[in-house]
């Protein structure tokens, strides 16, 4: 499995790679910025499986990145994890064409737990 | 929320209604990313050019509240709490120790925006290292400082935030 984490910290790049271990050691690539990420998203043409993005970054914010990925990539896996928590947030996000949605702080079981279930819920679409 | 926090006598200005949101994201972000429990002392207002601690993240504030938070460590208790937070041993001197404070400060400042409402943004994170450095305020607006103890020694958060009262659009990124 690939994964893509954009984070402008790093800090929070390695938390997020340790909880999602537990799903067979998926192949993660980093970015610290939007702008980096769609570097990312381009050299991968086989694409990712899932993509965790935050919201405040600089150069490119998170929902900026997801709106130009929705552009050419309507079905990658795509969870906001932020600390952006307002309803008005979440309903921009989700417009956008985020998945799902993990608000900071989180435990290591609910960010596991939520990326279950948005795989589930996806592989199940695809399928 | 297990503090309750009595702004000291003459604060009851908006800063220090804003407080109690702050110690509500300090303790939940303190202990759902680093297992710490924090208990909160009495805010207390800045007296000018008082400097913050060793090392501090500093978050800004724009749309309907402006102004900036300030989450200022000594060192030897920022070394225990990032390396909780981290999960590993963290030196002072790496990329990772300042990284680390400013999600941190990142989480607590975003976490008690989201509490206070109203359509605010919060900028990145700046990080400052040098003890003795002081961060410029918010003219006019009081400055208040939240005490935060914990086993691994005491932090500051200090929220220097005011109302937009003009009505002008918000700018959205
Ligand atoms: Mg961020």
């Amino acid at each position: 499995m690939k994964i893509l984490m954009v984070d402008d910290s790093r800090t929070m790049r390695n938390i997020q790679k340790n909880v999602l271990k537990t799903l067979g050691d998926p192949a993660c690539t980093e970015a610290g910025d939007g702008l980096e990420a769609l570097t990312c998203v381009a050299s991968q043409p086989n694409g990712f499986d899932l993509m965790l993005v935050d919201w405040n970054m600089p150069n490119m914010d998170g929902l900026t990145f997801v709106k130009r990925l929705r552009e050419k990539d309507k079905t990658t896996p795509v969870i906001m994890v932020t600390t952006e928590a307002e309803k008005s947030r979440i309903i921009e996000a989700i417009k956008a064409g985020v998945n799902n949605y993990v608000i900071k702080p989180f435990t290591p079981d609910s960010l596991l737990e939520r990326v279950k279930q948005t795989l589930a819920k996806c592989n199940s679409v695809a399928a | 929320m297990s503090a309750i926090v009595h702004p000291p006598a003459g604060t009851g200005s908006p800063t220090a209604r804003l407080i109690v949101h702050f110690v509500g994201s300090i303790q939940e972000v303190l202990r759902t990313m680093a297992k710490v429990t924090v208990t909160v002392g009495a805010p207390m207002l800045k007296k000018d050019p008082l400097p913050s601690y060793d090392v501090s993240g500093v978050i800004g504030f724009s749309g309907e509240f402006v102004g900036s938070m300030v989450l200022s460590f000594k060192n030897a208790t920022a070394v225990a709490i990032v390396s909780n937070f981290t999960g590993m041993p963290i030196e002072p001197g790496s990329p990772d120790f300042a990284d680390a404070v400013g999600e941190l400060a990142n989480m607590i400042a975003g976490s008690a925006k989201t509490s206070f409402g109203g359509n605010t943004n919060i900028s990145v994170p700046s990080i400052i290292l040098g003890s003795g450095h002081t961060v410029a305020q918010l003219h006019g607006v009081p400055c208040l400082v939240i005490p935060c103890h914990t086993e691994a020694g005491d932090f500051a958060v200090e929220v220097n935030i005011k109302p937009m009262v003009a009505t002008r659009p918000v700018q959205r990124s």
